[in-house]
């Protein structure tokens, strides 16, 4: 198998005619794309638009029916195993449920982020370097989430929960973040905090940051490639200026007045 | 106010929409009703199951508690042995008396003992066992479909053989003593467990193991950081009341010769000794209920954990 490049890199990451098939309806048709290092990149579509079947398909949390992804020339669509799984280390998921181990302390489940790295000992017997754990507090601090550090992560507010689903990703060392509406279940202030918390991440740590977005307003606002998705297609790639009447009504259809 | 009527436009294209539908489930619930009431009738004809036998002899239920703790003296090999007033603190060489009934008691206290400890361990090897093959048996975490489906079968074998069935075959091969019983009940508890823990994770919530994957995650990493810290109340919950159950069986399995108060109980049924017979069933009563309560609160505080 051809390696991987190291973890640091995914210079261009390109989607090449990725379909998937759920009996009868296609989440997502033919999508074509190309992803530079560095990007910010928000997609916008209706609900069922197949904005999160694309993300978890480049996680490949969900396999594709046909077509490819290729990172740095090599197929991901064929990593299978260890393989598979330390793509899935380096591009780090934000979900929508934060899918925390509610049981868990946060300091644990930022921990997790590190599992992909462990030995099948090291994973059964909790046994996280002091490193591990240095850059775990740090990551939480950044996210001013230090003092919360020891609490079961279900005993946390919806938008800490997502900074601590944020400082797991960072765990990962990531080259890639894929957020899956990650401010939907959230109140604005905790909003704004979670997408400055994205950008962030971007600008500082250099990481590309796909993110799936149900208003207009926020894409706008934090990212500088948009793209649009409407019944599995990609309907639009381009800066935000490029959303014109015409586009945000293929987008859309006929409710664009739902999503301001 | 509406009158509702059965003329209603509404009801009536209701009735002629779903009025067959409603009469199929009602003919099935009578269906049911009349299979189950033939069943029971079938089974209480070939059981001598009935009402007049049962009513005779329901006055005499308490009966036994009644003469024991009667002031009339008894002599002899009477069935129900009696423990009287009068002589309740007499000597060892005294009938009716505390002291003639359990002049034995420190051997049966460390049967009692022996017998307690036999479920320890048996609960503790089931439970390794059961969470050890309870994670393969899980569908909703194994893609390896053929070793879900053999391993939910062999927990089906291992429960579904009638324990005291074991213990004799066991008794074969180790012996008369406790470890046959030790054993029997483990098999017995590792199906029993090991079922019901596959079915906790199966119920276990799929956001946090996607989450786990989603890091790039082992199996082993998605199991220990995903699913146990989701069921493992769960677990130890059903470990207790299997505990319970298996103090209660560990009694029963001395009756074939695998060891513990059970051995002790036949041998003195044997004999005809009625006072150490009851006085046996007392303190096997006694040890059940202590540690029923005791079990019981210590499984309500891992319930309340669970939500």
């Amino acid at each position: 198998m051809t390696p991987l490049p190291p973890n640091d890199r995914i210079f261009v990451l390109q989607l090449v005619q990725l379909s998937r098939r759920f009996g009868d309806t296609l989440a997502v048709a033919g999508a074509d794309l190309t992803i530079v290092r560095g990007e910010m990149v928000g997609i916008i579509g209706r609900s069922g638009a197949g904005k999160s079947t694309l993300l978890r398909l480049i996680n490949r949390l969900i396999e594709p029916s046909s077509g490819r992804i290729v990172a740095d020339g090599v197929d991901v669509t064929a990593l299978r195993g260890a393989a598979l799984r330390a793509w899935r280390a380096r591009t780090a998921m934000i979900f929508q449920q934060f899918n925390l181990v509610n049981r868990l302390d946060v300091l644990t489940n930022v921990l997790c982020g590190r599992l992909n790295h462990m030995s099948a000992w090291r994973v059964l017997f909790k046994r996280f370097t002091p490193a591990e754990r240095v850059l775990a507090i740090r990551t939480l601090d950044r996210f001013g989430l230090a003092e919360v550090a020891l609490k079961r992560a279900d005993a946390l507010s919806g938008g800490q929960q997502q900074r601590v689903a944020i400082a797991r990703a960072l765990l990962q060392e990531p080259a890639m973040l894929l957020a899956d509406e990650p401010i939907s279940s959230l109140d604005p202030v905790n909003a704004k905090a979670v997408m400055d918390a994205l950008l962030d991440i971007n600008r500082t740590d250099g990481i590309t940051v796909l993110v799936n977005l149900h208003t207009l307003d926020t894409a706008r606002a934090y990212c500088r490639r948009i793209i649009g998705m409407s019944a599995g297609r990609i309907v639009f790639d381009g800066p935000p200026e490029g959303l014109t009447e015409d586009v945000l009504h293929a987008i859309y259809g006929d409710d664009v007045a739902e999503h301001p | 106010m509406l009158t509702p009527t059965v003329q209603d436009p509404a009801y009536r294209r209701f009735q002629q929409r779903f009025g067959p539908i409603l009469r199929t489930r009602l003919l099935q619930a009578w269906g049911t009703v009349a299979s189950v009431a033939l069943l029971f009738v079938i089974a209480a004809v070939w059981t001598d199951f009935a009402p007049d036998t049962i009513l005779a002899g329901l006055p005499r239920v308490g009966e036994y508690f009644g003469k024991l703790l009667s002031i009339e003296p008894s002599r002899g090999a009477d069935t129900v042995p009696v423990l009287a007033f009068g002589h309740i603190f007499g000597g060892t060489k005294e009938p009716q008396s505390l002291a003639y009934w359990f002049y034995r008691i420190d051997v049966y206290a460390a049967l009692l003992w022996q017998t307690l400890q036999m479920a320890v361990l048996a609960t503790v090897l089931g439970f390794a066992a059961a969470f050890a093959l309870c994670f393969p048996a899980t569908g909703s975490l194994s893609r390896l479909r053929p070793m879900v489906f053999l391993i939910r079968r062999l927990l089906e074998i291992l429960r579904t053989i009638p324990q005291v069935v074991l213990a004799l075959i066991l008794v074969w091969p180790f012996g008369i003593g406790p470890l046959a019983g030790i054993l029997a009940m483990a098999i017995h508890t590792t199906g029993g467990l090991g079922k019901l823990f596959a079915e906790l994770n199966e119920n276990a919530d799929r956001r946090p193991i996607e989450g786990i994957v989603s890091v790039g995650g082992s199996w082993l990493a998605q199991i220990r950081y995903g699913v146990v810290p989701q069921v493992l109340p769960g677990f130890l919950s059903y470990a207790l009341l299997r505990f319970e159950i298996n103090v209660r069986s560990s009694t029963i399995l001395g009756f074939v010769g695998a060891g513990g108060i059970g051995m002790e109980l036949k041998r003195t049924i044997g004999f005809n000794i009625y006072e150490e017979v009851s006085a046996i069933c007392i303190l096997i009563l006694l040890m059940v209920v202590v540690l029923d309560l005791t079990s019981e609160r210590i499984r309500h505080a891992f319930i309340g954990r669970m939500q």
